[in-house]
C-alpha cells in the first residue's frame, strides 16, 4: 500500500503514513480525485523534516467515510511536476507550498503567493509588489478595489479586467489579514491560548473552528468527550449556521437595495446571537467550546428558551422569505446571476455551500459525521443552478433545516457530566486530522507532533481556501454592478483564508 | 405593497429606546470587579491566556483581556464579571481594573481634545479599517447600525470614503500586510480627525501579541482618542463609548 486510510478525528503514528517517490505520490493523489467527484483533497501541505520538506496529502472519500493519507519527501530546491496540471483542485495548495518552502513547479499556471506569509521563502516579495494577470487591449480597462472596502468588512484586493460594464476576469488577492495563526499554534503552549487562537481564526465561525480544534486535541490525547459535550457542539454548530445564514440574507437584500428584507433579516439575527450570549456570555460564541470540557451545559431552562425563541423567529422568517422570493425585482437580480457550473466547481474543488449550489454534494455532516451527526442522519440541501438564487435558497432552507435539527435535539437534553475537565497528554510522533462542516463548508485542522508530543505542525484550512476561486469564476461575463451581490451570496472568509 | 406593510406591522418596534441603560440578556461579561480576597496570585496570573492579569495588587487590563471568563470561573470569590457594558474610555490606564475598586470605566472629558466635542458633538462619520480583525468586531460594528441598536439616530455613521470621514475605527491587531493601507487611509482623512480602537486585538494585539506577522508601529505615531474593549466589543459598548467621547460635557 502506498497510502494509509484513516477516519475523521483519528490519530495515527506519523510513521504509519507511507512515504513514496514524488512521481508515485502524484499519480496516486491525482488518480484518487480525477473523475471521482466523491473524492476530494481536504488538505495538502508541507513541513520541514531535517533538511527536507515532507509533503502530506489527505484525500477524503465521501462515499466510504475514509480519508486516504500519503506522504513524500522533497527538497526546497526541487522543481517538480505540479498536481495542478492534472487536476485544478490542487492549485492553491501548491501555491502555498511554493510560498512557504520555495519548491518550484514546472507546469503550474500561476504560482502567485497565497497570503504573503511572514514565513514565506522569498523575502523580496511583499504584498505591494506582486504582479497581476493582465490582458493587453485598447478596449479593456482594469478596476482595482480594496484592500479596504466601502463597507465595514475585512480587507482583500479585487482586480477586475472589464470590457465596458462586463467583467472578463477577476483576480482576488488576499493575505492582508495574515496574523500567523499556524505559527502561533506552535509557539503558544497553554491549552487556553490555543483555544483562544482557534476562536480567532474566523470570528464568524467560532464554533466551527473551535470544534475542529477540540476534536483534534481530544483525539491526540485519547480523550473521549461525553455525550453532553458533543450535544452542545452539535447544537452550537447548527445555531451558528442559522445566525450567519440569516445575516447573509440580510446582506443580500442590502445589495439589491431591498431595505425591508435587509432590516428584517438583520433584526432576526439579533435574537439568535443574543441567545449565544445568554448561553455562554458571548454573542459570537467565544468561550463556549473547549477540549475535554462542557464549559456551559445547556440547562433545561435554556432549552425551553430555544423553543420560545423559535416560536417568535419562525413566522417572521418564513413571512419575510415568502415575500422576498416572490418579488420580481429581487428574483431578476438573483436568477442566472453569478453562475458557476458543476464542471467548474468540481474542477476547482469547492466545498460546502459553494459546492452544493451547483449539484456537487459535499457536506461533512453526512460524509464524515462527527459529534451527534451520525444520529441526525443529515440530508444535505443541494441546488443545481450555481447562481445567486441557488446560494440564497440554500441559506433559506438550511435555516429551516437547522431549526428542525435543534428542535429535535432539545427534546432530549443529555445529563450533564459533573466531571473535571479531562486533560490528557498528546501522543508523540503522531498525525491527526479533524473535519467539521462549518456554516460555510468543510473545515480541516491537521497536526503533527514530535517525540515529546509538541506540535511541529498545525495546519488550518477554512472552506474559503477552496471557495474564493469560485467567486472569481462566478463574476465572469456578469456586469460589474453585480459583483457585490455575487460576493455577498458567497460571503467567504478573509481571516479564515489568511490565517 | 400590502405584503410589505403587513411585514412592517408584524415586526413592531424593534429599536432599543435607551441605549445607555438597557439591560443585556444572559451572562454578559463586562467590567470585572476584583475583591480583596487572598488567593494564589501566581496561579491566577498564570491562568490568563493573554497576560491581562497582574499581581500585587491584582488587576485586570481590559485592553488585553479576551473576556474568556476563565479567571472568574476558577476564582469566583476573587473575580466577577459584571454586566456593565459601558467600558470604553479615552485613557489607556483606565482600562486597568484593580482589586478592591468598583469605579466606573468612563471617558474623562477633561482629557478629551477640545475640538472633538466642538466639531463632532452633533455628527460623526467614521471610516472603518479591519487590519487583521477576525470579523467578530466587524460584525458588532455592523450590528450597532442595525434597526435595534440604531446608532444612526445619534448621527454616527460609517462612510465609504476616508475623504468623507471624521476619523478611523481600527479593528484587529494590525497586520504587517495592512500597515501601509491603514496609513494611506488615515492620511486621506481630513483634519481634525480621531482614532478609535475597537476590540482587544486592536488595543493590545490580544492573543496575537508577539506574532511576527504584525506591525503596530502606526499606533506609536498618533494619539488614540477612544479605546472600546471587548472580544468582540458589544454594540452597546461601541455606541456609549462614541457618544461619551463626542458629547460628554466637561465637569
Amino acid at each position: 500500500m502506498n497510502y494509509t486510510t484513516i477516519l475523521n478525528n483519528q490519530t495515527i503514528p506519523v510513521a504509519d503514513i507511507p512515504e513514496v517517490e514524488y512521481k508515485e505520490f502524484m499519480d496516486l493523489n491525482t488518480g484518487f480525485t480525477l473523475g471521482s467527484p466523491e473524492r476530494h483533497c481536504v488538505n495538502y501541505f508541507g513541513y520541514p523534516v531535517g533538511n527536507h520538506i515532507k509533503l502530506i496529502c489527505c484525500i477524503a472519500d465521501d462515499s466510504t467515510h475514509n480519508i486516504h493519507v500519503s506522504s513524500c519527501l522533497v527538497n526546497s530546491s526541487d522543481t517538480l511536476d505540479s498536481f495542478t496540471f492534472r487536476h485544478f483542485c490542487f492549485e492553491k495548495f501548491e501555491r502555498e507550498i511554493h510560498e512557504n518552502f520555495g519548491i518550484g513547479y514546472k507546469d503550474h499556471p500561476w504560482l502567485k503567493p497565497v497570503r504573503y506569509a511572514n514565513n514565506r521563502f522569498d523575502h523580496s516579495k511583499t504584498i505591494a509588489n506582486y504582479p497581476f494577470y493582465s490582458i493587453d487591449s485598447d478596449e479593456l480597462h482594469e478596476v482595482a478595489v480594496g484592500p479596504i472596502h466601502a463597507g465595514v468588512i475585512e480587507p482583500g484586493h479585487f482586480r477586475f479586467i472589464c470590457n465596458g460594464e462586463q467583467i472578463l476576469h477577476l483576480e482576488i488577492q488576499l493575505g492582508y489579514q495574515h496574523r500567523g495563526i499556524e505559527q502561533q499554534f506552535l509557539v503558544r503552549k497553554k491549552l487556553l491560548q490555543r483555544s483562544t487562537l482557534a476562536e480567532s481564526i474566523a470570528g464568524d465561525t467560532v464554533v466551527g473552528h473551535t470544534t475542529a480544534y477540540s476534536h483534534l486535541w481530544e483525539s491526540l490525547c485519547g480523550i473521549e468527550p461525553s455525550r453532553d459535550i458533543e450535544f452542545a457542539r452539535t447544537l452550537a454548530l447548527e445555531w451558528e449556521r442559522m445566525a450567519n445564514h440569516t445575516g447573509d440574507l440580510s446582506a443580500v437584500c442590502t445589495d439589491i437595495a431591498y431595505q425591508l428584507g435587509s432590516s428584517v433579516f438583520g433584526r432576526l439575527r439579533t435574537p439568535l446571537v443574543n441567545f449565544m450570549q445568554e448561553w455562554c456570555g458571548n454573542r459570537l460564541s467565544k468561550g463556549l467550546i473547549r477540549p475535554g470540557v462542557n464549559q456551559f451545559p445547556l440547562s433545561p431552562e435554556l432549552a425551553e428558551r430555544i423553543g420560545q425563541l423559535f416560536k417568535a423567529f419562525e413566522p417572521d422568517f418564513v413571512e419575510m422569505n415568502q415575500q422576498l422570493f416572490q418579488l420580481p425585482s429581487a428574483l431578476s437580480r438573483f436568477e442566472r446571476t453569478g453562475v458557476v457550473s458543476y464542471d467548474d466547481v468540481l474542477s476547482i474543488g469547492t466545498v460546502g455551500m459553494a459546492a452544493r449550489m451547483s449539484g456537487l454534494n459535499r457536506d461533512i455532516r453526512s460524509s464524515h459525521p462527527y459529534s451527534l451527526y451520525p444520529e441526525i442522519a443529515h440530508d444535505p440541501i443541494v441546488k443545481h443552478h450555481g447562481d445567486v438564487y441557488s446560494r440564497v435558497q440554500i441559506r433559506r432552507q438550511e435555516v429551516m433545516q437547522s431549526m428542525r435539527y435543534i428542535r429535535s435535539l432539545i427534546e432530549d437534553v443529555p445529563q450533564i457530566s459533573e466531571q473535571e475537565p479531562m486533560i490528557g497528554s498528546p501522543k508523540p510522533n503522531s498525525f491527526v486530522l479533524s473535519l467539521v462542516e462549518g456554516w460555510r463548508g468543510e473545515i480541516c485542522h491537521c497536526a503533527v507532533t514530535d517525540k515529546d508530543g509538541e506540535f511541529v505542525l498545525y495546519k488550518v484550512k477554512d472552506p474559503s481556501f477552496h471557495n474564493w476561486l469560485a467567486l472569481a469564476l462566478a463574476v465572469r461575463n456578469n456586469e460589474i454592478s453585480d459583483f457585490p451581490i455575487c460576493n455577498k451570496s458567497f460571503n467567504l472568509s478573509y481571516s479564515g483564508h489568511d490565517l | 405593497m400590502f405584503n410589505n406593510l403587513k411585514i412592517v406591522l408584524h415586526q413592531g418596534k424593534q429599536y432599543i429606546r435607551d441605549t445607555a441603560n438597557v439591560k443585556v440578556p444572559g451572562i454578559f461579561k463586562g467590567r470585572p470587579i476584583i475583591s480583596l480576597e487572598k488567593v494564589n496570585e501566581a496561579q491566577l496570573v498564570e491562568l490568563c491566556p493573554v497576560d491581562a492579569i497582574s499581581s500585587n495588587p491584582v488587576s485586570i487590563d481590559m485592553g488585553k483581556c479576551t473576556f474568556c471568563g476563565e479567571c472568574a470561573k476558577r476564582f469566583p470569590n476573587k473575580i466577577q464579571f459584571t454586566s456593565d457594558y459601558k467600558i470604553a474610555t479615552n485613557e489607556r490606564e483606565r482600562l486597568i481594573v484593580k482589586e478592591g475598586e468598583d469605579g466606573l470605566v468612563e471617558v474623562n472629558p477633561e482629557t478629551v481634545r477640545e475640538e472633538i466635542h466642538r466639531v463632532f458633538g452633533g455628527s460623526l462619520k467614521l471610516r472603518q479599517i479591519s487590519a487583521g480583525g477576525d470579523n467578530s468586531c466587524e460584525w458588532e460594528l455592523n450590528a450597532a447600525n442595525n434597526v435595534q441598536f440604531d446608532m444612526g439616530r445619534y448621527g454616527i455613521e460609517f462612510v465609504a470614503s476616508p475623504r468623507h470621514a471624521d476619523g478611523i475605527v481600527i479593528t484587529g491587531p494590525i497586520t504587517e500586510n495592512m500597515a501601509e493601507p491603514l496609513q494611506i487611509c488615515y492620511d486621506a482623512v481630513p483634519e481634525p480627525k480621531i482614532i478609535v480602537l475597537v476590540g482587544t486585538d486592536a488595543i493590545s494585539g490580544g492573543i496575537h501579541t508577539g506574532s511576527s506577522a504584525l506591525d503596530r508601529s502606526f499606533l506609536d505615531k498618533y494619539p488614540v482618542d477612544l479605546y472600546i474593549p471587548g472580544n468582540p466589543a458589544h454594540p452597546l459598548t461601541i455606541i456609549n463609548g462614541l457618544l461619551d467621547l463626542t458629547r460628554k460635557q466637561k465637569g
